[in-house]
Parts: structure tokens; sequence; C-alpha cells
């Protein structure tokens, strides 16, 4: 039974991972991020419901209010750095390695 | 050896305890013209001339005071204030009046007074004069701080106190370049003497646990093996360096190069005294340690030939008179070393030499005054129609230095070549060629300056000083003539207490070592005349023999400093040097390299892509969870 959930979150963080690695697009790096985030979720829910304790949904609140937090500071940074150089490559944001 | 008795001072009484207002009146002297200076330009060197009168004034109340009191009652100790105490030491600061430190007091702020008043005359034209008398006065309060310290640490504070002061004179015209290093080259040659002070001092205060002339009195015949002579030859060591004596003689000929008067005051009749004072102070440690005295003796013969070689040689009428120094107090050390017979005679012909010495420099420096500061000899010639006041106290000055008859060298030199016979035959066989070659080179200077006939440069008008420069001339060379006499037959006896030698018999009468003396002294006057005195005397020098070029050169003495000392030292810098820059530097510079490289390599990793780390994370994780999975961790 829990081998289902824990097939799917292991997919849902292998798309992820490869979005962040991959695409170019902060936005959709971004949301790949939210994606791993979500797949850890699911394990945590899983299997709290396996042994009938509460400490995993916890946890995934917890999560879940670290990763509103970081949609408001990530946006935030992606929409200035939008502004000022027109892209949202994140190759293009480089300017560290000069 | 039997242990000498020691003879304790006693307390200060009545008058003795002002003895420090002999050193506060001149040091205060040099505090209001050296720091309060600006509001008194005018005054400030009368000022100075007053606080030195009224300091010999105190010495000599105090002098007349000693006369009075009996024998055991003349040795006064002034104690002042603790300087310091510390663990088991302690040191105060106090006066010893005895009948030694008061005939240098007298001698330096008789003398020293006479040579303030030359100066207002001799400085008068130049603007910094003010400045001069403040360093004069700084002089004097150092010099008596030397001489009247009951302590040798006090003492040692002095000693500095008078190489500072040597140091502002001697470079006192600092716009010459030449007087600049000449007063470099007198401190450092000093700090090689003071080296040997210090390291006494140390000695000292390790062996009696302090350095008071009394508890080193007490503590010196309980020594073991060869400290006595550790002691005696760092204490020579520092003697030779103050006193110019050989092997550290080299920078009073340079020291010429400060005002006359200075080199009246300090290279002649003062301050190269210091180190026979230090030699008889110390006879407690010297009178055990035959080494040490016999050091003693090698170093005055040596130098007191040496002297009276430069002397030979020279045009410079200054440097004459300076290798001329040199001799004379090589003839003190000498009999300082002879050990308690000698101790009054140094003492005796220090204080007729200060006189006459005083005497012969300030009548150089009237001359020079004359003549448009011009010092070299072979410009002069038939000066005496023209400076007849110089040209007659500057002749009882050499009067007393060849010795004549009943002047005041004839008897205090007589004594010493006696005491020299008495140690050996050849150390008095030397001295008595010293007093030879002493009355030849002389008689060449009087010749060369006052006979013959004129080879004066254009443009010159001698013309005598003014009185305020000439008074001190007849004063001093009143003393060169009467002093000796006055005081041949008293000065043994009163030393006495202070020395420890016994008197011995002194007559009027010449013995036969004094017969010696006279004729083997009319033979050098007789050479010299033959020499210089039957045929005019070239303007431009004579090419010269062997002899007087190396006399010319000093004796080629700061090329053996230069040689064995400034040579080594520089090689040993260089050395150092190539060592830092190959070695170490080499070793950090490769290690530093390195890293660099190493950097360059490591900076590959970091790509600026945000994606890329995103794949090193993943790698990592991924690596790690194969670590935990498979269990390889353990």
């Amino acid at each position: 039974m829990i081998d289902h959930y824990l097939y799917l979150a292991v997919i849902l963080f292998v798309i992820g991972a490869l979005g962040v690695m991959i695409r170019r697009n902060a936005l959709v790096a971004f949301m790949s991020v939210e994606l791993m985030l979500n797949a850890a979720n699911l394990a945590l829910v899983a299997f709290a419901f396996q042994h009938g304790k509460l400490d995993g949904q916890v946890a995934s609140f917890f999560v879940m209010v670290v990763a509103a937090a970081e949609v408001v500071v990530g946006l935030g940074i992606i929409v200035s750095i939008y502004k000022t150089r027109r892209s949202t490559s994140v190759d293009n944001a480089n300017l560290l390695n000069r | 050896m039997t242990p000498m008795e020691v003879v304790d001072p006693v307390a200060a009484t009545g008058l003795f305890g002002y003895a420090w207002l002999m050193i506060a009146l001149p040091a205060l002297g040099a505090l209001l013209l050296l720091v309060f200076g600006r509001w008194i330009e005018k005054i400030g060197p009368y000022l100075a001339v007053l606080l030195i009168a009224g300091s010999f004034v105190v010495a000599l109340l105090l002098f007349l005071q000693q006369l009075g009191s009996p024998a055991d009652q003349r040795a006064v100790s002034v104690p002042l204030y603790t300087w310091f105490a510390t663990g088991s030491w302690q040191i105060d600061v106090g006066l010893l009046v005895d009948q030694l430190s008061i005939l240098f007091a007298l001698l330096i702020t008789g003398v020293g007074g006479l040579i303030h008043v030359y100066s207002l005359g001799y400085m008068a034209h130049d603007e910094r004069r003010r400045r001069f008398f403040g360093y004069l006065n700084l002089f004097v309060a150092a010099m008596l701080t030397l001489v009247l310290a009951d302590n040798y640490l006090v003492l040692f504070v002095g000693w500095e106190g008078v190489g500072l002061a040597s140091y502002l004179l001697i470079g006192f015209w600092q716009h010459k370049p030449s007087a600049a290093a000449a007063a470099k080259k007198a401190f450092v040659m000093n700090r090689v003497g003071d080296f040997g002070m210090i390291l006494a001092i140390s000695t000292m205060l390790a062996m009696f646990g302090s350095s008071a002339f009394v508890d080193v009195n007490h503590g010196a015949p309980l020594l073991e093996g060869p400290w006595a002579t550790v002691i005696g030859l760092l204490l020579l060591l520092g003697a030779c360096g103050k006193s110019a004596q050989v092997p550290l003689q080299a920078w009073l000929l340079d020291a010429m190069e400060g005002p006359t008067p200075v080199s009246a005051l300090i290279h002649a009749a003062t301050m190269v005294t210091a180190g026979v004072y230090l030699v008889v102070r110390s006879h407690a440690i010297f009178d055990l340690s035959p080494d040490a005295q016999a050091a003693v003796v090698i170093v005055g013969t040596v130098t007191l030939l040496a002297g009276a070689w430069i002397g030979t040689a020279k045009d410079d009428i200054k440097k004459v008179l300076a290798g001329s120094t040199m001799s004379q107090i090589g003839y003190m050390m000498l009999a300082a070393g002879i050990g308690p017979a000698g101790y009054a005679f140094a003492i005796f012909h220090l204080l007729t030499h200060g006189a006459f010495k005083a005497n012969m420099f300030l009548g150089a420096g009237s001359v020079m005054h004359g003549m448009n500061d011009d010092v070299d000899m072979r410009h002069y010639g038939a000066l005496a129609k023209y400076l007849p006041l110089t040209f007659w106290t500057f002749g009882a000055g050499y009067l007393a230095i060849i010795g004549f008859p009943l002047t005041a060298g004839y008897f205090s030199k007589d004594h010493i070549i006696e005491a020299a016979f008495a140690r050996s035959p050849l150390v008095g066989s030397l001295a008595l060629l010293g007093a030879g070659v002493t009355a030849f080179y002389m008689t060449r200077l009087m010749l060369m300056t006052f006979g013959g006939r004129k080879r004066w440069v254009d443009g010159v008008h001698p013309h005598e000083s003014p009185a305020v420069m000439t008074v001190p001339l007849i004063v001093l060379g009143a003393l060169s003539l009467v002093a000796g006499a006055v005081m041949n037959s008293w000065i043994q006896g009163w030393l006495e207490p202070a020395t420890g030698g016994h008197p011995h018999e002194v007559s009027l009468l010449p013995t036969v070592v004094g017969w010696a003396t006279m004729i083997v002294v009319a033979a050098g006057v007789l050479v010299a005349w033959l020499v210089f005195g039957r045929r005019p005397i070239p303007a431009q020098a004579p090419a010269g023999n062997a002899i007087t070029v190396a006399g010319r050169n000093d004796l080629f003495g700061d090329a053996l400093n230069d040689a064995l000392v400034v040579q080594p030292v520089m090689g040993m810098s260089r050395a150092a040097v190539a060592n830092d820059a190959r070695t170490i530097e080499g070793f950090v510079h490769t290690l530093s390299t390195g890293i660099a490289g190493f950097s360059v390599v490591g900076r590959g990793t970091q790509t600026g892509y945000v994606r890329s780390y995103a794949l090193t994370m993943v790698l990592g994780v991924v690596a790690i969870g194969v670590v935990v999975i498979l269990g390889l961790g353990g």
C-alpha cells in the first residue's frame, strides 16, 4: 500500500530535480523546487499514515509554511532580476563569477 | 694582597647639606636656556655664566670647610633620595663629597666657568649662542653628577649625560657635514665604552648586590677568582671610550670640529679625564687585580706614545693639541695603573693639565679668532707681535706642558715618570721618550704659530682678542705656571684617605730621573728648533716620510676600525640580507606560489551556473544515499 505513495513521491522528486538542473528559466526552476518539496511532503504524510503517528503530518505543515515564505522571497528576487536584466535565465545571472 | 683599610664617609652636616646646589645650578641653567630660551635670548649667556659662578662658589666653600676639618671628617656623604627599590636591590641617589671629588668639582666649575666667560667673546656673533650656553651648562651639570655621585649607577647617569652634551657640542655647527659626522662618530665610539661600563656595573650588582662605592669598596676584598680582573677590565673599557685611549681613541681628533671653547672644556680639561677619575675611584677593584692594573699601564703607555706621534705630524693647530691631550691622558692612565703610588700623581697631572691644556686650547681659539678661523699652522707665523697676550699666555701653557722647571707640568709629569721607572724600566723609558716627543711637537707648534715669517693668506689681519677672552687666558696662564708648585707637596697627603696611597717624599730638587727628563725635554726642544726654527716653513706641507704620513692619518686608526669592525659587520649584515632574500623569502614564495596554483585549479569548479551547482548537490545526495543504503558507512 505505502509503496505506491513512495513511488509517486520518488517520481515527483526526480522530475523536480531534473527540472532544476535542465531548465534555464528561473520560474520553471522555481516550480521544480516546489515539486521536490511536495514530493518530500507526500513521503512524510505516507509514513505518518503507516505508523499511525502525527509527527510526519506536522512536519509537512512546517515544510508548507517554509515553502510559502520561500516563494515570497524567491519571486521577489526573480522579479527584481527581471527588471534589471530583462531576462529570467538563471545562466545569465552569473555576475559573481566574473 | 692585604685588603686596604676603607675610610667610610661621614654623614653630611651644615654646609655639606647644600652640596646638591653644585649640580642643581647649572642644571637649572640648562633647563632655562634650552626650554624657556626664547624669552631670555639676550641675557641667557650671562645667566649661564652666573650660575656656573654660583656652582664654583659652593664648591669653594665646601673645599674650605673640608680644609678646616680633621682628616677623617673630610669625606662626606650626602644622601638625597631613593631612586628605585626592586627586589633585593635599592638604588639610592646621593653625593659623595670627598677629597677626590671636590678637586674635580673645583676643576670643572673653575675652568668651566672661565671657559664660559671666554665663550661670551668667542661666540658673540653666533646667532645660536643662547643654545650653546645651554649645552655648556648641561655638560657641567652632567660632569658634576659624574664626579659627585656616590654610586656607580648614578655616576653612569652623569657619564651618559656628558656623552650627550659632548655630542650636541661637537655637532654644534650642524650645517657642516664634517661636524655632524664627527659628533656621530664620537657618540658611537663612546657607546662601545659604555657597553663595558654597563657590564661592569651589572657585574657589581650581581657580586655585591649594590653599586654604591661604599659597598663595592667593602665587598671588593671578598671577591673570588678572576672577578676583580673582570670588573677592572670592563671599567677600563669604559674609561678608554670616554678618555679616548687606544683602542677607542679615533673620535677625539674628529671632535675638534666643535667650537674651540668646547674642545677646551670637554675634550681637554674635563670630560676626557672621566676615565682617569673612574680608574682612581675604583682603586679598591684595581688594587686587587695586578692583571687589570697592567692593562691600564699598557693602555696608558701606548696612548701616550700614539698621541705624541700624531701631535708631531699634524698641521691643524687644534689637532696637534688633541693629539697632545690623548698623550697627556695616557700619562694619567699610566699613573693610575701603577697603583696606590700613582693615584695621587694621576690626579695631580689631571689638575695641572686641566689648567694648561684649557689655556692652550683657548689660546688656539684666540689665534683662530684673529686669523678668520683658519686652523692650518702653515698659514700662521710671526703672530707673537700681533697677538702679544695670546702669545705670553700660550707660552705659559707651553712651558707647563713640556715640563720647564718649576712650572706645573714639571712637577706633575716628573712624578709620573719616576713612578713609571719604579714600576718597570721599560715603561719608564717609554714615558721618558714621550716627554721628549711632547717637547718636540709643542716647540714645533710654537715656532710655526708665533715664530718665523708671515705665511698669512690674503685678507687676514690678525688682531688681539677682546678682554672677555684674554682675561680667562691670563688666569689660566698664571695657573699653568704656579699650580704645580702650590699643590706639589700637599696633594698626596690630601688624597691619601680617598685613594689609599701613602705619601712619598717629594722634593723641589730634581732626582736622577728628573735630570734625565730635563735633558730629554731639552733635546726635544733643540731638535724642533733645528728643524722648524732655522729655516722658513713651507706653506705647502712637504710629502714627508712614512712616520709623518702615519701620524697625519691618525696612525690609520680609522682604517683599522674600518677593517676590523665596520667591514666584518657590514659583511655579516650583507650575508643576513642574502639569507633573508634567498632562504626565507624563497621558502615563503614557493609556498604561496603553490597555494595560488592550487586555487586556480579549484576555481574551475566554481562555474557560476546555478544549474551546475544543483547537479553537484544532487550527485552529492545520491552518493550519500548510496552509502547509507548499502551500509558502507558501517
